[in-house]
């Protein structure tokens, strides 16, 4: 399969963003829905680039500060009394 | 004061007094934040922490200027963001030719990676692997795309607060995230589609 770069598809790649982020006038919305519809390529880069934001972000919700480092921090900043609201 | 809505706002007139409980709860609000930016950013833990440690610091120290006009969370988000860019160019420094050829997602990004790895299974798309897929492909990324895509996608702020931060305008971090994200699909396509049951579409 190639991707065909014809202007549909420029375009749609161009509104891309915004349309994930819900910021694509709404008409300009259906016709890029359209495209999508029948144009495979278009629609799987936007199916793997909305994944791709999503392994993201989860891959940062599970990153906290480790308490070691947690522990230097409060040293650093000489606050290592105030170091007990761990909840 | 409201202790129940306002415990993740520490109070601005009292860390101006530089009351240390005051400061303990702003660190405490914010350090996880600050250190995943921070971790994301550098890609390396002591990096993070250093900059982590300097952020606050100097957060300490002058929180005398800041005048409100922004939110305290996209303040401090600044002064991490310059932290770690300013460690960056340290870094480049040292290792101009291995960091030469790495802005590779400036410029026009066209998609060449058209497969839909969607459909593998969860299991799949979150091991550790992948999550260390995900961490390289970030790297990849310009320090300024980078900084765009973590405060936007990761951290979640809106297109104006991480604007903000960068200090840039909204079009110009439109333009550095679509970039960064476009880039990052790019690189997880490839790595993915060397998983996917038929290879050959
Ligand atoms: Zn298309």
């Amino acid at each position: 399969m190639k991707h065909s770069h014809n202007a549909h598809c420029h375009n749609t790649l161009e509104q891309l963003n915004a349309y994930i982020d819900g910021e694509l006038d709404p008409a300009l919305c259906s016709l890029l829905e359209e495209h999508m519809e029948n144009c495979e390529d278009c629609y799987i880069v936007y199916n793997t680039l909305q994944k791709t934001i999503e392994l993201c972000r989860s891959d940062g919700e599970k990153i906290s500060l480790p308490q070691d480092a947690r522990q230097r921090l409060y040293a650093a900043l000489k606050l290592e009394d105030d170091l007990t609201s761990e909840e | 004061m409201s202790e129940h809505n306002n415990h993740n706002v520490p109070d601005l007139a009292a860390l101006q007094r530089k009351e240390k409980g005051a400061f303990a709860r702003l660190v405490d609000a914010h350090s996880d934040k600050i250190y995943r930016l921070a971790l994301k950013m550098l890609g390396d833990q002591q990096d993070a922490e250093d900059v982590l440690q300097e952020t606050f610091i100097k957060a300490f120290n002058h929180i005398d200027g800041f005048e409100g006009r922004s939110k305290l969370s996209t303040w401090l988000y600044r002064i991490a963001v310059n932290e770690a860019l300013m460690l960056l160019r340290k870094r480049k420094g040292k290792l101009t030719s291995i960091e030469a050829g790495v802005e590779l997602d400036d410029g026009e990004v066209m998609p060449r990676q058209i497969v839909d790895w969607c459909c593998l299974p969860e299991r799949e798309l979150m091991k550790d692997q992948t999550r260390q897929a995900i961490n390289r492909a970030i790297q990849t990324l310009s320090d300024a795309n980078r900084a765009a895509f973590l405060l936007r996608d990761v951290e979640g702020l809106s297109t104006q607060e991480a604007a903000e931060v960068l200090e840039i305008s909204e079009s110009a971090l439109k333009v550095r995230l679509m970039r960064a994200r476009l880039a990052l699909r790019e690189e997880l396509s490839q790595y993915f589609s060397e998983m996917m049951p038929d290879k050959v579409l």
